[in-house]
This record gives C-alpha cells, sequence and structure tokens, in this order.
C-alpha cells in the first residue's frame, strides 16, 4: 500500500467552493488536501467556461470564471492546501477511530477527520463518442486517454477529434503505432497550430493518414475492432484500426459518490441547512452536489454554505475548543493567519 | 412575438411564441421540447443543444461562429445545416422558423 495522507479536512472537488471552502476552514486552523479529477483547479469554471463572465459575484459587477478561480486561489495561498490532480476519488469509508479513508482510482490514500464533498455536477469524465455499438469494443480496442504508449505499439491506431489532445496523441503514437490515422470532421482544427502544422508535414510525408468525416460504423470479431467506417463529403472509407482513441470532450457524471452509502435525492446529497453535513455526521456536501428545499445551483450559494459548514467541521475536529466568532476586518489573530501585516 | 416550430426526431412538431432576444435553446427548454439538453445552460460548451435548421431557414439563421463550430465537433451525426441552439437569437427575421432535433445529443 503506497503511503498515507493525513489532513484535517478532505475536499472531493477543487472548483470555487471547493477552493473557498478552505479559506473558511483555514480561518479556523484546519488543514485541507483537494482531490479533482481535472489536471488543475477552478472545476466547470475552468473547464467549461474559463473565458465566459459572471455577473453574481458579490461585489463583482462582472468577473471572468478563470479570473475568479485565480482570484480564489490567492486567496487561499496562505493556508498552504494539498492538491491531488488529474485523480478521481473511487473509495470512501470510515475507519474505527472515527476518522475517513478516501481513496483514488490510483491507489492513493488519504486519511482526514472530515470530508467535504464539492463535487459540482460530479466528475468530469470523457464522453462517449456517438458511435453506433461501439460499447462492445470498449473492452479491448477503445482507450478514451492514454495511460501507456506501449498499449498502442505495433498498433493501427485511429485517433478521432480536432482538439489539442487528438493532435497531441496523432504525433506522439505516430513513431510507435503501425499505422495513425487521424479522424476529423472538417479541415479545420482548434487544436494549437503548430501541432496542426507538424500533423500536416507527417501527412505529407506519408507517415499518417488524414480522413476527414465523422465515423459512422465499427467493424470487429469478439469486442476487438478490426475497421471501421468514416462517412465523409465524397462517400465512404475504410481505416484499419485495432485501437480506437476517440477525443470528444468531457462530460459531468455523479461517479462513485453514488457507491458511498449516502442518501440521495435525484443525484444531489440531501444536506441540512445548519451545517450542510450529509446523512453521514463528518461528512459535509457543499455546492452544487448538494439539495435542500430551495436550493440554488448558485457560486454565491455555496460560499455561504462553505462558512456555515466550517463550525461544523471545526467541533468535529477540535470538539473541546471554544469557537470565537471574528470579523477578518479586525480581528489580529485572524490577520496573523493570513499574513496581514500589522 | 416570433413563431418557432421545433420538429422532434419522432416528428412530432412543437409550435412556441418566443421573445426577441432570447435564444432557440432557451425557448425549447422553457417549453419542454424534448430532445434539447442543455447541460452546460447555454455557454457553447457542451454540443447537447444541437439541431439542423430547416433548408429553408439556413441563410437566414447563418453559419456558426468558429467557438460553435468547434463545439459541433462533439455532437452526434452533425450536417451542414448543424446548430447549437444556445447560440441562435431570435429576432423578427427568424419569425416561422424551423428546426429539427437530431435522434441523439452527443
Amino acid at each position: 500500500m503506497s503511503d498515507i495522507t493525513t489532513t484535517d479536512v478532505l475536499i472531493i472537488g477543487a472548483g470555487p467552493i471547493g477552493l473557498f471552502a478552505v479559506f473558511e476552514l483555514g480561518l479556523f486552523d484546519m488543514r485541507c488536501h483537494l482531490i479533482d479529477i481535472l489536471d488543475r483547479p477552478g472545476g466547470q469554471c475552468a473547464e467549461l467556461y474559463p473565458e465566459k463572465p459572471i455577473y453574481d459575484i458579490p461585489g463583482y459587477p462582472v468577473i471572468g470564471a478563470q479570473e475568479l478561480v485565480d482570484k480564489l486561489l490567492e486567496q487561499i495561498a496562505p493556508f498552504k492546501p494539498g492538491f491531488t490532480f488529474n485523480r478521481m476519488v473511487t473509495g470512501l469509508e470510515r475507519l474505527e477511530n472515527g476518522s475517513f479513508r478516501v481513496t483514488t482510482d490510483e491507489n492513493e490514500v488519504f486519511e482526514a477527520k472530515v470530508v467535504v464533498i464539492a463535487a459540482g455536477g460530479g466528475s468530469f469524465q470523457p464522453k462517449r463518442p456517438p458511435i453506433p455499438g461501439i460499447e462492445a469494443y470498449e473492452q479491448a480496442s477503445v482507450r478514451y486517454a492514454v495511460r501507456r504508449i506501449e498499449d498502442f505499439r505495433g498498433h493501427d491506431v485511429v485517433v478521432v477529434g480536432g482538439g489539442d489532445s487528438a493532435l497531441d496523441w496523432t504525433l506522439n503514437l505516430q513513431p510507435v503505432a503501425r499505422r495513425v490515422t487521424l479522424v476529423h470532421r472538417r479541415p479545420e482544427f482548434r487544436a494549437a497550430p503548430d501541432n496542426v502544422n507538424k500533423m500536416h508535414a507527417l501527412r505529407d510525408a506519408s507517415a499518417i493518414d488524414l480522413v476527414i468525416g465523422q465515423v459512422s460504423g465499427l467493424a470487429g470479431e469478439g469486442g476487438a475492432l478490426h475497421s471501421l467506417t468514416v462517412k465523409g463529403p465524397d462517400g465512404d472509407t475504410e481505416v484499419a484500426c485495432t485501437r480506437l482513441l476517440p477525443f470528444f470532450g468531457l462530460t459531468m457524471k455523479l461517479g462513485p459518490v453514488a457507491e458511498w452509502g449516502l442518501n440521495l435525492h435525484e443525484n444531489q446529497i440531501p444536506v441540512d441547512t445548519e451545517k450542510f453535513e450529509t446523512s453521514e455526521p463528518g461528512i459535509f456536501a457543499i455546492g452544487d452536489i448538494n439539495w435542500y428545499p430551495g436550493k440554488l445551483k448558485l457560486i454565491l450559494s455555496g460560499f455561504h454554505e462553505a462558512a456555515l459548514m466550517t463550525q461544523a467541521a471545526k467541533h468535529i475536529i477540535s470538539p473541546t475548543e471554544r469557537v470565537v466568532f471574528q470579523y477578518t476586518t479586525s480581528s489580529t489573530s485572524l490577520h496573523k493567519k493570513l499574513g496581514v501585516p500589522d | 412575438m416570433t413563431k418557432l416550430t421545433y420538429i422532434a426526431h419522432d416528428g412530432t412538431r412543437f409550435e412556441v411564441e418566443a421573445e426577441n432576444g432570447s435564444t432557440v435553446m432557451e425557448n425549447a427548454i422553457r417549453n419542454a421540447v424534448p430532445g434539447i439538453e442543455a447541460e452546460c445552460g447555454g455557454a457553447c460548451a457542451c454540443a447537447t443543444c444541437h439541431v439542423y435548421v430547416d433548408e429553408a431557414w439556413t441563410a437566414v439563421v447563418g453559419e456558426p461562429e468558429a467557438m460553435e463550430e468547434d463545439m459541433l465537433d462533439f455532437a452526434y451525426e452533425v450536417r451542414p445545416t448543424s446548430r447549437l441552439s444556445c447560440q441562435i437569437k431570435v429576432r423578427d427575421e427568424l419569425d416561422g422558423l424551423v428546426v429539427s432535433i437530431p435522434e441523439r445529443q452527443g
């Protein structure tokens, strides 16, 4: 078993609400570690709409979604939270001493006295492309990410998509695959121009194939793919394919949260509105993933939920300590925690 | 008010009165037209409000912008008449617009 990371509060999800929870918990001396399936903080703000304006953050008539994430990171920096990215939390169980053990899909282990689920709409997972019958080949031949390059050696690889992932893997797998074919709906690519140029150069040198069109059918035997059909402007093209790598963006799925024994209400986690605690004491849920009468999925509501959750978390972590309510404006002890000079 | 018609994949027609300035996606959601999911809420970030614009209307509706074209890469069975309905704003010239909903969203 790998080393165990211990922390006071383990936060599942590093979106705006998970980030702000670090601030509130930090004011009350609780250390936090955040785990997120994306490769960076920000959740939907960073992944879905980084450049879109948000108009209902108090004090900001307008703020860009990525800008909000950047400011939250700046705000929580004094509390030095730990981050683990590119990981899905798969296991959550209570230990005999009352703490929680949290495990990821890469078998990392965390222990914390309090768990906060701030997982928004669930975890971002690769979207299954709209290709009829693809499910049958997912075990043997379809990959939604490249975990090991060796898995592609000597294969007829077909990469589908026009973004950075599609172009990156077309270029990186070309030396190891038997043949790489890139399939894209149209001749224009949204990936970085430099990689698009490199890809065109490889195609001009006949080192890869580029087929314009949409994958319309798959053929294979016993779950193993051997070819696919691309429907293009000039008719159908058959392409040999033993490894299919489709990049059709990400979608949000509730994922393993449903398996942790918590009560659920239409894919959301019911909580009380005093502590925002789930049906399991010590496990809290804040932000878009929770539900209570009158719930609004607003960032500002999530901020409020983080502040109230913090009071309850403090009682669990320091049951004998008297909690003093203080304002950040005037409290010298809070100033010290925030690194504000006297 | 501007009249919009949605044709569901099973052929059912939904006629709605839409306010100018709202989007074709928003009117589908408000009127519970089946087959428009709009997972991202209209941020042009998901391709689950994909529609086919009726041939007679493609010129008036116009072409998708680059960002929308990028998103359409994720949609199911994209055709030359494909648009994301969150990116079509209702205006006077679109009175009578007909759009069809694909078999599935992404």
